[in-house]
């Protein structure tokens, strides 16, 4: 009874499969249009294997006191160390070896910036789309919150939640995400709005599907591109301000340096000469987060509907 | 005498932009200042018999698709009551409410907007149907293949992306997404007006075939004339936010009662007036927020008198079938 219908249809072909891209594809290809951002992303993937196999690359681990020597304190590049290994890149003032303790805190590093920058997309997309999709007082009262958080210094926000927390990776990323979360809540609730109004939601609507599964998985996936964008470029910011929380003494302890540890403990040898000890970390922080960043600019190149060709 | 499936009883929908912090203070100091509310549904009355289809016709901004969206459960009227099957659909709760707002589905203008980019089309048709147990999920392919079907659609298509389909697809997709939910009134919002006019035919005629084999009732909303003339039983005409005529189609083409429905099928394109030039009705559509008084339609009516502005026409019966808003009358 229904084959005669096809015959109707027959003149309203679709276009055939093969001209149309899949998304992904043309995402990929337009991303990797940009020299810089090839280079950016082949940096980034660098430094994420380096500091994933630093324990099987390095000839020291610097969290293991007993490897430490202090008698190879403050070793000028290319020195050799008393158990034997050439520091390529020196060694501190405690006698870690700087190759090692770069790769161990770009660990560090990487890790608190990813799982804060996940925890805080995760929580602050859940309070926009809450926001977004509540409307009226609910959305005010919750947007005036994200209003607020934004209007404080970050660092000096962190700085606060670390000194009444203290010490500690998981309370460096719980400032990191007390921190973060406004900036995930402010992009999703924006995209959000604009997707509740189309055409496909008030079908949703018609449907009866409940308010979590229209949320959940018909507004949320059409808000990722930004998030995708916000999410790289806040990676790259929490990193930094793990590193300036860490310069100042009060992020990670000594006994787990991150790179901004790492820059700290070099700082009062600049003046002598040994520019090594900070100089290299920050090198390392700088080359990571110029890196992210890159990418992150570039995904919102390609991502922004607006500025495709 | 069969009851009506549908009912719309006196409904109204406003939107109104409430002031802000500064306006009120504005208003506290003593400047004119006022809440500006949108008429946009004003006291519509309307009765729709099973089986029956009935074009919905105004000019853009008139209040069409609200009230569209309104019988279709999207938004609540502000005032009034949308009645299905006798009971009012505001008064329901739980399995009832959810069972009758199954029953009335919507199709939508846009088939580039209305369909979810993210989601295949196997899950966007299947995803109610399984949500609301109406098919289980070992079931649910072979659903979806006899919908597609029905609908003029290639099952073998069903993993692919919205973007992958034409306009005409698309809309076929949309009519596959509600009739998967088994509903018995389908509210089809300018459903054709995006598409192209060869493409236009040929979805026509799918709801034409589907009303025979599935039974269903239409409210079918168009500014468009000579596509309701094609397809409806009974044409009632909107003007802004207001039922001015309502008349079985024949009727409403040999003899247009309303000055508005007049106005409207001279300047409809027609094939024996083809050297004529055409005059658009004179003056502007009003603004919704601030309407004339009396019959909203006097300031662009050749005919009207001082009661016109004075006192708001009612709809009422000139003829067995036929209703129409207008002082004329009397």
């Amino acid at each position: 009874m229904t084959i005669e219908h096809t015959d109707t249809a027959a003149h309203d072909v679709a276009p055939p499969i093969a001209k149309v891209q899949s998304p992904l594809r043309r995402f990929a290809s337009e991303f990797f249009e940009s020299w810089i951002a090839r280079v950016a992303l082949f940096m980034l993937l660098t430094i994420i294997v380096l500091a994933l196999a630093a324990p099987w690359i390095t000839p020291q681990n610097p969290y293991d006191l007993a490897q430490v020597d202090v008698m190879d304190g403050r070793l000028a590049p290319g020195a050799e160390a008393f158990a034997g290994y050439t520091m390529w890149l020196g060694s501190d003032g405690a006698g870690r070896d700087l190759y090692s303790a770069i790769l161990y805190g770009l660990r560090i590093s990487l890790a608190v910036g990813v799982a804060s920058g996940v925890i805080a997309l995760v929580i602050g997309s859940l309070i926009g789309l809450f926001a977004a999709y509540a409307g009226g007082r609910t959305e005010t009262i919750i947007m005036r919150l994200v209003d607020l958080q934004l209007s404080f210094p970050a660092a000096l926000t962190a700085l606060i939640m670390v000194a009444i927390l203290g010490k500690g990776i998981d309370k460096i990323i719980i400032a990191l995400v007390l921190v973060q979360w406004a900036y995930y809540a402010r992009t999703v609730r924006g995209s959000a709005l604009v997707e509740r109004r189309k055409e496909y939601i008030e079908a949703a609507t018609c449907l009866g599907l409940s308010h979590g599964r229209i949320v959940m998985r018909h507004i949320m996936p059409n808000c990722l591109a930004p998030l995708i964008v916000v999410g790289t470029v806040q990676t790259a910011h929490a990193i930094a301000l793990e590193a300036t929380l860490s310069f100042l003494g009060v992020g990670l302890p000594q006994t787990e340096p991150s790179l901004g540890v790492l820059i700290a403990n070099g700082y009062e040898y600049m003046l002598s000469g040994r520019y090594w000890i900070s100089v290299f970390p920050g090198v390392a922080l700088l080359l990571t987060i110029v890196s992210i960043n890159l990418v992150g600019d570039r995904l919102r190149d390609v991502l922004n509907p607006r500025l495709s060709k | 005498m069969t009851a009506p499936i549908l009912e719309v009883r006196n409904a109204s929908k406003r939107f109104s932009k409430s002031l802000d912090f500064a306006a009120k203070l504005a208003r506290r100091m003593g400047a004119n200042v006022s809440e500006e509310t949108v008429h946009a549904v004003d006291g519509v009355d309307l009765a729709i018999m099973p089986g029956e289809v009935v074009g919905l016709v105004g000019e853009s901004g008139c209040g069409k698709s609200t009230l569209g969206r309104m019988v279709a459960g999207i938004m609540p009227p502000s005032d009034g009551s949308i009645i299905f099957e006798g009971v009012d659909i505001a008064g329901m709760d739980g399995a009832e409410a959810r069972k009758a707002a199954l029953e009335v589905q919507m199709i939508f203008q846009d088939p580039f907007a209305s369909l979810n980019p993210r989601m295949r089309v196997e899950q966007i048709i299947g995803e109610a149907p399984l949500f609301h147990g109406i098919v289980s999920r070992a079931e649910l392919s072979d659903y979806v293949d006899d919908i597609m079907r029905r609908t003029g659609l290639d099952p073998t298509l069903k993993r692919r992306y919205p973007h992958q389909f034409s306009g005409g697809q698309r809309q076929r997709i949309g009519i596959a997404r509600a009739l998967a939910v088994k509903p018995r009134f389908l509210v089809c919002d300018e459903a054709i007006a995006a598409l192209d006019v060869s493409i236009q035919a040929q979805v026509i005629n799918l709801f034409v075939d589907l009303r025979e084999e599935l039974d269903l009732t239409y409210l079918f909303i168009s500014h468009d004339l000579s596509v309701v003339e094609h397809i409806s039983d009974r044409v009632v005409i909107m003007y802004l936010g207001r039922v001015v005529e309502s008349a079985p189609i024949a009727d409403i083409f040999d003899a247009p009662n309303h000055p508005y429905t007049v106005a409207l099928l001279n300047e409809a394109p027609r094939l024996d007036q083809r050297r004529r030039v055409f005059e658009p009705v004179k003056g502007e559509i009003p603004s919704p927020i601030d309407p004339p008084p009396g019959c909203h339609f006097h300031p662009r009516c050749p005919h009207a008198h001082a009661r016109c502005s004075a006192e708001r026409p009612v709809l009422r019966e000139i003829a067995p079938g036929r209703l129409s808003a207008c002082h004329l009358n009397d």
